[in-house]
């Protein structure tokens, strides 16, 4: 394993469209729910033990398991409930494909993947395990949101980065978790939900004016 | 050491750059691009349009320059705008508004605050945005990428078009050529527009002129007035050399 390559895949400059997704803090943000740093910590840590498990769960099993990328995916849909957050999804694995088969010999998917499994396929083909994969996307969860917060609210961006470097552990925590079950059938992976995320996505994806895609 | 080569694709042949290299003992398992790989997904059918990105500050007219090129162009060239503007929906309005494109050759693309990053650093929303519009319609001649507003470093990748116009206006100061950046300087086609503003705003067109000459050396400037030229003349012209070449 290459630590320099698993920096390359959770390098925040990678061009896979991350930048346009705030993952569902405009949402929150508009609905008043997250106005601070403080609410912000909750946020990040809400999403990583929901959202953050579950992407890892199946970035992990995707890396593990190539014959199952259509089953995993089936997975990845069946545990998110809402239609905007599944094309947000969709969008985001598209765009980490795009940007992999300039990095590595990627094999063909077949179809749209979501962005778990899409981060699992590149985790392999650069020759990283399960336990990278998972690593890689419990950092991605809570680094995008958290770009967002910067530009939304105007948060200082240390104060944004310190956030970041307490929930490190977090992350470790929720990936290492994560790993150690990526051989469970997909039923039985993780499948923690958070209704409020779903419920917000909805609402964003019919506003009028908004600045992030989801 | 077990590792996988994708050599011997034939697009269009390996790099001048590529050399080839050997690999030691202790090296880890890894696998390489082939350098003769056209990393890109080929688009649907082979077809290929000509892309075109409009970039420029806020307020400079670019919304206003694609309208009139749809007016010009739409009717002699299978058409499609791909618009980035901060607010999701705001530029496809103006465009469906003013009937100069029908709704399924437009689409709108979020940059999550970021114009800049959305046209030059991760371009991957707008060439999925470009490819849905091929997919969309079948082959096209033309697709106009027009940024959110920004400032005067702003510039496209040549990832995502092949040509780009920057849009600057008279309003906005006759000093701005003399500023460069890298819009005014190394954009293919300078627009300098609204031009029927200078006597009311002091703006000298000759200083422009002469302080665009002097940034962008042999590269093309053009002056512009919408409000007397509804079909931009001379921006159209100059796309339809591009198509034709």
């Amino acid at each position: 394993m290459s630590l320099a390559t698993l920096l390359v895949l959770a390098d925040g400059r990678l061009p896979a469209g991350g930048h346009a997704h705030s993952g569902g803090l405009e949402a929150q943000v508009a609905a008043g729910r997250v106005g601070d740093l403080d609410d912000l910590a909750g946020f990040l840590r809400g999403k990583l033990r929901t959202s953050g498990l579950v992407a890892a769960a199946f970035a992990a099993a995707a890396c593990r398991r190539p014959g199952e990328w259509a089953a995993l995916d089936d997975g990845i849909d069946a545990r998110t409930p809402s239609p905007a957050l599944r094309k947000a999804s969709r969008a985001q694995g598209r765009a980490l494909l795009r940007a992999g088969r300039a990095m590595w010999p990627l094999p063909s998917v077949g179809r749209e993947a979501h962005q778990p499994t899409a981060l699992g396929i590149l985790a392999r083909a650069g020759g990283l395990g399960p336990g990278e994969a998972a690593v890689a996307a419990a950092h991605g969860v809570i680094t995008g949101a958290a770009s967002a917060a910067v530009r939304l609210l105007g948060l200082d961006p240390y104060a944004v980065h310190g956030l970041i470097a307490r929930l490190a552990p977090d992350c470790d925590r929720i990936a290492t978790e994560a790993a150690r079950r990526a051989d469970e059938p997909v039923d039985d992976l993780p499948a923690a939900g958070a209704p409020l995320l779903d419920i917000g996505a909805e609402h964003h994806a019919t506003w009028e004016v908004r600045l992030f895609a989801s | 050491m077990p590792h996988d080569h994708a050599h011997g694709g034939a697009w269009p042949r390996p790099s001048d750059n590529y050399v080839p290299h050997v690999h030691g003992p202790d090296e880890p398992p890894h696998s390489h691009p082939d350098p003769g790989v056209d990393p890109h997904q080929p688009l649907a059918g082979g077809a290929r349009a000509l892309r075109v990105g409009i970039g420029g500050p806020v307020g400079s007219g670019k919304t206003a320059l694609v309208a009139a090129l749809c007016r010009a162009l739409g009717t002699e060239l299978r058409l499609a705008v791909v618009t980035n503007d901060i607010y999701t929906t705001e530029d496809a309005d103006f465009l469906l508004r003013n009937g100069v494109l029908p709704a399924e050759r437009i689409r709108a693309v979020e940059t999550g605050c970021c114009p800049h990053t959305a046209i030059r650093d991760d371009i991957s929303a707008n060439l999925d945005a470009v490819e849905e519009l091929e997919e969309a319609l079948g082959p096209l001649d033309l697709v106009l990428v027009e940024s959110g507003g920004d400032n005067l470093t702003a510039t496209f990748s040549k990832g995502l078009i092949d040509r780009q116009i920057f849009v600057v206006d008279v309003a906005g100061g006759d000093k701005v050529p003399r500023k460069g950046g890298p819009g005014v300087t190394a954009a293919d086609l300078l627009v300098i527009n609204k031009t029927d503003l200078a006597p009311l705003v002091g703006a000298d067109l000759s200083v422009m002129e002469r302080d665009a000459k002097a940034r962008r050396g042999d590269l093309p400037t053009v002056f512009l007035s919408l409000v007397e030229d509804r079909a931009a003349g001379p921006v159209a012209e100059w796309i339809r050399e591009l198509v034709r070449l």
